[in-house]
């Protein structure tokens, strides 16, 4: 079972690698990881993607929260949520239309004589399908950011 | 409190002295040099100097394991603060409260390879509670104050705080002052257990006809040994300790039933298995005691106290879970059984008591193994701890290392007090008998201390002894010498085909007697049983000096029972010839 976790951390240095030590320590697995300073810039926020049964996601999310760098966790799988990925794709310029990449839902973001560079923002599975149709137009190099997320209810991950 | 200008090296110590910190142990370096002056310049905090940093961590284990106190090492950069790694490893198995100081290169050589460099704060993670970096001296004492905040709150732990040289310059001095209070956004320990669960506890519990309370080292930790009795004796439960939690009910009460698990007792063993209800107060319900958790007391009823709610369900799953200290949710347990107490009924769990006396008289351990006259045998191992107990009327301080050792002390040796038995029961660190019997004894310098040890195990912090010559430390080193690794030999003979592959030393060993006399102490030597007794007193009689006494034992003894792998807790081999199942 793939679970999105979202959690609330001190902004300083050492708190990621113990987040991420914690992952390789008890054998879970990390699918992706996204983490940014929030509003308030004494906190980031990190947003993972794991695969576990229920009880592996509990015993990851309680030991998140027992790390004293860790200030909340929420598992956005329990309830409602939206999660949105954003990839970059380089083309050569002559493999791809701009219409092939407009009826993708992308977005042209840079171009000249050699090559463009696209975007296309979407749920982790609609992009692993946009991938799945460049394939025909040769993308030279495809980066993704892996998901981030939030709850589409009145629920917060804020402190 | 007055301000004033010193450097962070005294700012430091002024710090551990502001958090009680009578003494700590260490191992001076280059990167700690700073500090160690600092330390030479007050006379609040006294140091112990180890031979070995493994030592300085395990003692200050030891002290805080039998004080209460959390214990301080200092220790140096680079090889220092690798030597501490197994230190805190031991101490992060077993929950207990230490924080390590350890120097660290100049911030300005961080990450350059310099000499004597380490990454502490990385190589450290996977095993202390928390870590600190210190950036700036002015950080010294809110970083100080919050290492001891964790590390003896919740469930306890080691906190490491690696301190760069520069910061610790004489050269560089602030105001220094001393926060009051800590309040850490992230770290919020619960205590009280939730009132619901607390009730649902209780309709468990008296409705239970063949109850368990199985308790662990949480309930030590906790300083909750007399609510846990309490309890007991209010419910007319019986209760089993795990190998960490000996000593929270007391030995030798008759409802206790010696301790559960891979070499727990058959009516322990046998309790757990058939009972309908399991009260688990601070254990963790670890492989050493469910044996196959898929056949883990079925037809129980599972209540949990525990501080960490990552403790919860991790590997049994709970039916009424708790996340609380063990002191408080007892109590909140007792208070709540106080107003129900004509619900009580003793006369209900009295077949419950026949079966465990009826399973204790068919397999219990013998405890009267001294009464056995010899003829012309080899010393029993059993038959030297229960002479120990004997000599010491079961009131010395144990600590023990790993191995066939620790498992006859820890079966043999009634505990009637919490932090009264010490040992690395998480981790099974060999070495960690002496160097925490020092941090034992110098918590208690009136109180009997004694090392039950092995060979194998005693080798490996025997440089400790010099730093017990220095202190003056009286520990009785009590050496169940059996000429061979004897808890790895035992497997061998179990489960390899007796093949002993480097489990024995060929006519390598040292003369024990001769080796602790050239430390300065005394060492006795016993080969014959009609000496035994007669030793122990010799070594005893000895207050003020460490006895170092190393007895012979028979070593095709094995430790039963012991539990048949992958099967349940009722599956246990019970000797070389008699198993649980067909």
């Amino acid at each position: 079972m793939k679970r999105t976790v979202a959690l609330l951390m001190e902004n300083q240095s050492g708190a990621l690698s113990r987040v991420v030590g914690l992952f390789s320590q008890r054998g879970y697995n990390i699918e992706s990881l996204i983490v940014a300073p929030t509003e308030d810039p004494s906190l980031s926020r990190l947003t993972m993607t794991t695969t576990g049964d229920a009880k592996v996601i509990e015993q990851i999310t309680k030991q998140l929260n027992k790390l004293i760098d860790v200030v909340k966790v929420l598992d956005l799988g329990e309830s409602d949520h939206i999660e949105r990925e954003l990839m970059l794709v380089k083309f050569a310029n002559a493999s791809i239309t701009q219409e092939t990449i407009v009826k993708l839902d992308g977005e042209i973001v840079f171009e000249n004589s050699e090559l463009l560079n696209a975007q296309f923002v979407g749920s982790s599975k609609d992009l692993d399908q946009v991938v799945k149709k460049l394939e025909f137009s040769n993308p030279l190099e495809i980066v993704r950011t892996g998901a981030s997320g939030i709850s589409s209810n009145l629920k917060t991950l804020t402190i | 409190m007055s301000k004033e200008q010193i450097s962070g090296a005294d700012a430091l110590l002024r710090s551990l002295h502001e958090e009680g910190v009578e003494l700590v142990f260490g191992y001076p370096g280059g990167a700690a040099l700073h500090i160690y002056d600092a330390i030479f310049n007050q006379e609040h905090v006294d140091h112990i100097l180890v031979r070995h940093e493994q030592g300085a961590v395990h003692a200050a284990d030891g002290y805080a394991r039998s004080s209460g106190k959390p214990g301080v090492a200092i220790v140096t950069s680079g090889p220092g603060a690798t030597n501490a790694i197994t230190g805190l490893a031991t101490a992060y198995m077993d929950s207990t409260p230490i924080v390590v100081i350890s120097g660290q290169v100049r911030t300005n050589l961080i990450g350059t390879d310099s000499f004597q460099e380490t990454d502490m704060i990385g190589v450290s993670r996977p095993i202390v509670k928390h870590s600190f970096l210190v950036q700036k001296a002015e950080d010294i004492p809110l970083i100080v104050k919050k290492a001891f905040h964790i590390a003896t709150t919740g469930r306890p732990g080691p906190v490491v705080i690696d301190v760069p040289k520069d910061v610790t310059d004489p050269a560089h001095t602030f105001n220094f002052e001393y926060p009051k209070e800590i309040d850490i956004r992230s770290y919020k320990p619960v205590k009280e257990g939730h009132s619901g669960q607390i009730k649902r506890a209780v309709k468990l519990l008296l409705r239970a006809k063949k109850p368990v309370i199985y308790s662990g080292g949480g309930v030590i930790q906790d300083n909750a040994s007399s609510e846990l009795i309490k309890l007991a004796k209010l419910l007319d439960f019986p209760v089993t300790n795990t190998l960490m939690g000996l000593g929270a009910y007391p030995g030798s009460d008759p409802k206790f039933l010696g301790m559960l698990g891979m070499h727990g007792t058959y009516e322990a063993n046998m309790a757990m298995h058939n009972c309908d209800l399991i009260l688990a107060v601070g254990a963790r319900f670890d492989d050493r005691i469910t044996n196959n958790p898929d056949k883990f007391s079925l037809g129980a009823k599972k209540i949990h106290i525990d501080i960490d709610p990552a403790s919860l369900s991790k590997i049994i799953d709970i039916d009424v879970p708790i996340v609380g200290s063990a002191k408080e949710c007892l109590n909140q347990i007792n208070k709540e059984l106080g107003v129900k107490s004509n619900k009580i009924d003793h006369e209900k769990l009295e077949p419950w008591h026949q079966q465990i006396s009826a399973w204790k008289e068919a397999h219990g351990l013998n405890h009267h193994l001294l009464e056995k006259k010899p003829s012309g045998k080899k010393i029993l191992p059993q038959q030297v701890i229960q002479s120990l107990y004997k000599e010491t009327k079961g009131e010395a301080f144990i600590t023990s290392d790993v191995g066939q050792h620790q498992m006859f002390a820890a079966q043999y040796y009634f505990f009637n007090k919490p932090r009264q038995w010490i040992n690395s029961g998480g981790l099974g660190t060999m070495g960690f008998g002496l160097p925490s019997a020092m941090g034992v004894q110098i918590a208690f310098p009136e109180s009997d201390v004694a090392c039950v040890t092995g060979e194998g195990s005693i080798q490996m912090c025997i440089q400790e002894l010099s730093t017990c010559l220095q202190y003056g430390l009286p520990i009785k080193i009590i050496n169940l010498n059996n000429a061979a690794l004897g808890m790895v030999k035992q497997w061998q003979d179990m489960q390899y085909g007796g093949r002993h592959s480097s489990s024995t030393y060929e006519d390598s060993l040292p003369d024990f007697v001769a080796l602790a006399e050239s430390y300065g102490h005394i060492g006795l030597k016993v080969k014959k049983y009609e000496d035994l007794e007669s030793a122990m007193k010799e070594c005893f009689a000895k207050k003020d000096k460490l006895v170092f006494l190393d007895v012979d034992v028979d070593p095709e003894e094995h430790v039963y029972p012991m539990l048949e792998a992958g099967m349940s807790m009722e599956d246990m081999h019970l000797s070389k010839e008699i198993k649980t199942w067909k």
